[in-house]
């Protein structure tokens, strides 16, 4: 099914969403990628204040390429989402309603995902041409020194993802294949 | 003796660093299209489409054709007439790499060091593997390579045993681990024998050969083929999402090894198979 979201997502939005599903998103979303991710588990394990509010927010795991003069961005598609694993489900038990990458979660983020009624989505990986054609603005807001890895804030318009695990824990990634298998992966 | 200055090898290195981020090469351009007609998923065929449409789109608004602008792989045979006037080769190498990810708006994503990690802001140092040939010219191979499908690449020490049944297990391995994480439909390249890094290095170099021209090899390239049906029987699909076109290709490449081993080395490549070959 198609369907629009605006970020920042509610519990009920989530909640409608289903494995499989063709979303377009837009609205504001959140970068970071490894060191940010890194950066904001030190920050919290210092009891001090994320650079943003989880809550509620989608996080896109990307590091972009360089803007061109005159453009809002670079090459921008998603990075492969497992390397983020250790720091996610604290995250989503902080509020996290949505995350946007490619590739695998671990047992215990696909946990938190249900536990917290969020969701996973991947975005095409190596499309960053075509996806950064739906970045609006982007800004950086944290960590300006990590460079691509910085925290930036950005106004997507229709941006195509695909929910692979939803907020009840069915996982795309596994179901799908079995339709197409024709041998030893069964 | 022929003479060649830093300062070429440089702008070649440069001019090639940006075009193989922009631009795929002709049989990668050609397996892509034969895919998209392969295709059975309806998803899977859209996100074919959309593939194409991001080739297109990078090459006429220069925009990466990925954000993973890749660590700077090259390949260099040198003639063994050749001298190289202007100072060292390696840094007229990374020189051009500096010069292209900077000109070319490209990422930047080498760290200094493995586990203190800063980045070193210009994606130097390149990755660099010198052969020396016979003749007096310079071949450069350019091949940018993103990690999302490296990490995912695998090295197995198999015994003689285990034979030609093994390095098909191993293949298929690797493929199915590596699954949506390696940006499918991916380019599988594959090293089988010499040693433990031999066998790694022969797996990188099959990824830039021209993915239309099979191994010279009979039973090599009836492996290719068979493996590129299995991996395709897998049902992972473009994206991961299922589908009948999981790679676009497998190349293999072989050497001789030792009576007591049969290493095997699979290094996976994203779609974004990028390779640009010169020579000077």
């Amino acid at each position: 099914m198609e369907q629009h979201i605006q970020a920042p997502v509610t519990r009920e939005k989530i909640e409608n969403l289903k494995a499989g599903d063709y979303i377009y998103l837009s609205g504001t979303i959140y970068t970071a990628r490894d060191a940010a991710h890194k950066r904001m588990q030190e920050t919290l394990d210092q009891g001090k204040e994320l650079p943003f509010s989880v809550k509620g927010n989608v996080i896109y795991y990307m590091g972009p390429s360089p803007a061109r003069q005159g453009r809002p961005i670079g090459s921008a598609g998603p990075t492969t989402a497992s390397r983020m694993d250790r720091y996610t489900p604290t995250l989503l038990d902080m509020g996290l309603g949505a995350m946007i990458g490619k590739g695998k979660r671990s047992q215990e983020v696909i946990d938190a995902i249900i536990r917290n009624k969020a969701v996973y989505f991947a975005a095409i990986g190596g499309a960053g041409a075509i996806l950064s054609k739906c970045i609006l603005s982007s800004e950086v807001i944290a960590y300006e020194d990590l460079g691509t890895e910085a925290i930036r804030r950005l106004e997507v318009k229709n941006l195509p993802v695909v929910v692979v695990i939803d907020s009840q824990g069915n996982n795309l990634y596994e179901t799908a294949i079995l339709e197409f298998c024709t041998g030893g992966n069964k | 003796m022929r003479t060649i200055t830093t300062q070429e090898i440089t702008k070649a290195i440069k001019e090639m660093c940006i075009e193989a981020n922009h631009t795929l090469s002709p049989d990668m351009k050609a397996v892509f299209q034969a895919a998209s007609q392969k295709e059975e998923s309806p998803l899977g065929k859209k996100i074919l489409d959309q593939l194409e449409e991001n080739l297109i789109i990078a090459g006429q608004d220069m925009i990466p054709i990925c954000q993973d602008t890749g660590m700077a792989v090259v390949f260099i045979q040198l003639g063994q007439e050749v001298h190289i006037q202007g100072g060292s080769l390696t840094d007229a190498v990374n020189q051009g790499v500096r010069e292209g990810y900077a000109e070319g708006y490209l990422r930047k994503s080498v760290v200094s060091d493995p586990i203190e990690r800063v980045n070193t802001k210009d994606n130097t140092p390149a990755v660099i593997h010198y052969e020396v040939i016979e003749g007096e010219a310079l071949h450069i191979t350019v091949a940018p390579k993103g990690f999302g499908s490296e990490n995912m690449s695998r090295v197995f020490m198999l015994k003689p045993a285990d034979g030609i049944e093994g390095v098909k297990e191993s293949i298929l391995t690797a493929v199915k681990d590596a699954g949506p994480n390696a940006c499918p439909p991916m380019v599988v390249g594959v090293g089988i024998g010499g040693t433990f890094e031999k066998c790694a290095l022969m797996a990188k170099h099959a990824l830039t050969r021209n993915l239309e021209e099979p191994s010279p090899v009979p039973y090599v390239r009836q492996l290719e083929e068979e493996m590129l049906e299995k991996i395709n029987g897998l049902g992972i699909g473009p994206g991961g999402l299922g589908g009948t076109v999981t790679a676009l290709a497998v190349n293999i490449e072989t050497y001789p090894t030792h009576i007591a081993g049969l290493p095997v080395a699979v290094n996976i490549c994203c779609h974004v198979n990028r390779h640009v070959n010169r020579m000077l």
